[in-house]
């Protein structure tokens, strides 16, 4: 039997397999593993209680209210970031590329804080807002801002690389054949990169409704108005009400199943096809 | 003819003056003036960065010169932008819109037109299919772009350009993808039906022979400039620079100096002198391998090397202290290896070098 120059022993293979096998049974299902069974520990019905909760319906509404307006927000932002960054050339432009990337070099916590010291009570728009009795810290618009900010570079960082790849001629093609801009977009630009855009889309939400440390800061921790179901996982936690914190961290680790199964999909589908619909 | 042949007259094109820069560089268009008849192929020749396809995209509304003026039939585009220009643009790489199926893609021009402008749905499928039937591609209008090959996209591209009626086609290096055998037959398929549609067509390219083939006119640029625009037979004849001699065909270059009316090549006494009209100083001859004749008997040449090369004989010479080829035809007479001849070099075109 031949064996390939770079192929290692039998022997060597097989303890490598094992090692990685034993790693991820243990950082990867061990945890989830246990999430699920302490979210058990008192039956579906304890889970149903504990999930029935005003302030685990209020923080699961609000993460959902919070993904719902930031990632959509993120998708048109970030589409036109990406096509400002692929399509023209012009000065200052690997600087922006660099501030795309901003908010993934950063630690979370000070992702929280600049809005802190932006609008909270003490910060540089803080004595304009409480004027006119607006608040945006420790309040849903501070959490939608911070999480906005963690996430932002999702949905860019997806689709520079594939608009690059596809160039603009085929937008070009569609003007010289009489399309106007949004025509142009809507059937050409869109469902070339449709795809990628989802894709985009999905992790930006993962993070959206999984982030902790940036929406920690500005949320304040008021029970059933600015905790996060990430944040009513830690509340929970520290009241020694296992059952309930383990509840919404089975309901975070399924959506995060979930999505994985969406992205397994969507990374499929873009080997294939790449990155267009249909 | 029948079929969806689009029916506007062909336009005449002026270009006056036109300039473009790049960023600081050096400038990609300098004062490029040009016209092209209506009914004419034209085909802009030059080497890459030589600025015929920035050329190309002026004229389609893609790219905007720095000054000059641009006529379309008689009508200024200094406001028009692309998509109301309403010119047949083909792209190198065909830019295919990938997800749509080859009917959907010749018929976009016509979807995208406002509600008033649009024919009616059963038009636009009759008029797609004629369209493809006369690319010969009728049977693959559900396929998608992916799924034809190189000259049948080709041959959508130009179907989709054809399709909003262009009275003026643009074609970017037409034949660049496609490999040898499917290109010459493109060619003349073309051509036919540049002449068949009577629409004006202006084309960029990088190789002489294709240009040669299928272009009523030729223009040839160099960094920028045009260097001569003129009918194949004459460029290759009466090349206006030394440049446009050497691009459009295989040529032998001899330094030479001209004084009273005669270029006598350096270090080579006592060649004849070829007459020219070329001013006096430094100078260049060039000849084309078969324009040079070999003299039995004694002389400067020496032969190095010959060989049969098709239907000619490729002999090679020493002259001076450089090494040149010459055509002989199979039946003229013909020096041995190692033989001493003279040389005619009569034929030879004489231009000025720039100092």
């Amino acid at each position: 039997m031949s064996r390939a120059a770079t192929q290692e022993s039998r022997p060597t293979q097989m303890g490598l397999t094992v090692l990685t096998v034993a790693l991820l049974v243990a950082l990867l299902l061990l945890p989830l593993a246990v999430v699920l069974t302490q979210a058990l520990k008192d039956g579906l019905a304890g889970v149903i209680e504990s999930l029935s909760q005003p302030d685990a319906l209020a923080a699961i509404r609000l993460t959902l209210l919070v993904a719902a307006v930031s990632v959509p927000l993120n998708a048109v932002c970030g589409l036109a970031a990406a096509w400002c960054v692929s399509r023209f050339r012009f000065p200052g432009r690997s600087l922006l590329i660099t501030l795309i990337e901003l908010p993934f070099s950063v630690s979370p916590v000070i992702s929280g804080l600049v809005w802190v010291l932006l609008f909270g009570a003490n910060g540089w728009f803080g004595p304009l807002l409480s004027r006119y009795g607006l608040r945006i810290i420790f309040a849903v618009p501070g959490l939608i801002l911070a999480t906005m900010f963690v996430t932002f570079p999702f949905v860019v960082r997806t689709l520079i690389p594939l608009m690059e790849q596809q160039g603009h001629a085929e937008e070009e093609a569609a003007i010289t054949l009489g399309a106007g801009f949004w025509q142009m977009f809507w059937r050409v630009t869109l469902p070339n990169i449709g795809w990628g855009l989802l894709y985009g889309v999905l992790l930006c939400n993962a993070r959206a409704m999984g982030e902790f440390g940036a929406v920690a800061v500005v949320s304040g921790h008021i029970r059933g108005q600015t905790m996060t179901m990430p944040l009513q996982v830690e509340a929970l936690f520290n009241d020694y009400d296992w059952v309930g914190a383990f509840c919404i961290a089975a309901l975070l680790a399924l959506l995060a199943l979930v999505t994985l199964v969406f992205k397994a999909i969507l990374e499929w589908r873009i080997d294939r096809r790449g990155g267009g619909l249909l | 003819m029948t079929g969806p042949a689009p029916r506007a007259p062909a336009v005449p094109v002026e270009i006056r003056d036109i300039r473009k820069r790049f960023g600081g560089g050096t400038p990609a268009l300098d004062a490029v003036t040009l016209s092209i008849r209506p009914g004419e192929f034209l085909a802009l020749l030059g080497p890459s960065g030589s600025g015929k396809t920035t050329l190309l995209r002026i004229l389609a509304g893609l790219e905007f010169a720095d000054s000059g003026a641009l006529l379309i039939g008689g009508r200024s585009m200094r406001n028009v932008p692309a998509r109301e220009r309403g010119i047949g643009f083909v792209f190198q790489q065909y830019a295919l819109f990938r997800h749509m199926s080859v009917g959907r893609n010749v018929a976009f021009g016509l979807d995208v037109r406002p509600r008033s402008a649009r024919p009616a749905a059963a038009e636009i499928r009759r008029r797609v299919q004629a369209l493809l039937d006369l690319m010969e591609i009728g049977h693959l209008i559900d396929r998608y772009p992916d799924q034809l090959s190189g000259g049948q996209r080709q041959r959508v591209a130009l179907a989709r350009a054809l399709a909003i009626e262009p009275s003026l086609l643009l074609l970017d290096e037409p034949f660049g993808a496609l490999d040898a055998k499917v290109r010459k037959s493109l060619r003349i398929w073309l051509r036919k039906l540049h002449d068949q549609m009577g629409l004006t067509s202006v084309f960029v390219t990088h190789d002489q022979a294709e240009a040669m083939e299928m272009a009523d006119r030729i223009a040839v640029l160099r960094d920028g400039r045009i260097e001569q625009v003129d009918t194949p037979a004459t460029l290759y004849a009466e090349p206006a620079s030394a440049f446009v001699h050497d691009f459009m065909g295989e040529s032998v270059s001899l330094p030479c100096t001209v004084r009273d009316g005669a270029a006598s090549v350096d270090g080579l006494a006592d060649m004849p002198p070829i007459p020219t009209d070329c001013r006096p100083g430094p100078a260049v001859a060039v000849v084309r391998p078969h324009e040079i004749g070999l003299r039995p008997g004694p002389g400067p040449a020496r032969v190095l090397a010959c060989q049969i090369a098709g239907p000619m004989r490729r002999v090679l010479i020493g002259l001076g202290a450089h090494e040149y080829d010459v055509l002989v035809a199979l039946d003229a007479w013909s020096p041995g290896v190692g033989d001493n001849c003279g040389v005619d070099l009569s034929r030879a075109r004489v231009y000025p070098v720039s100092q």
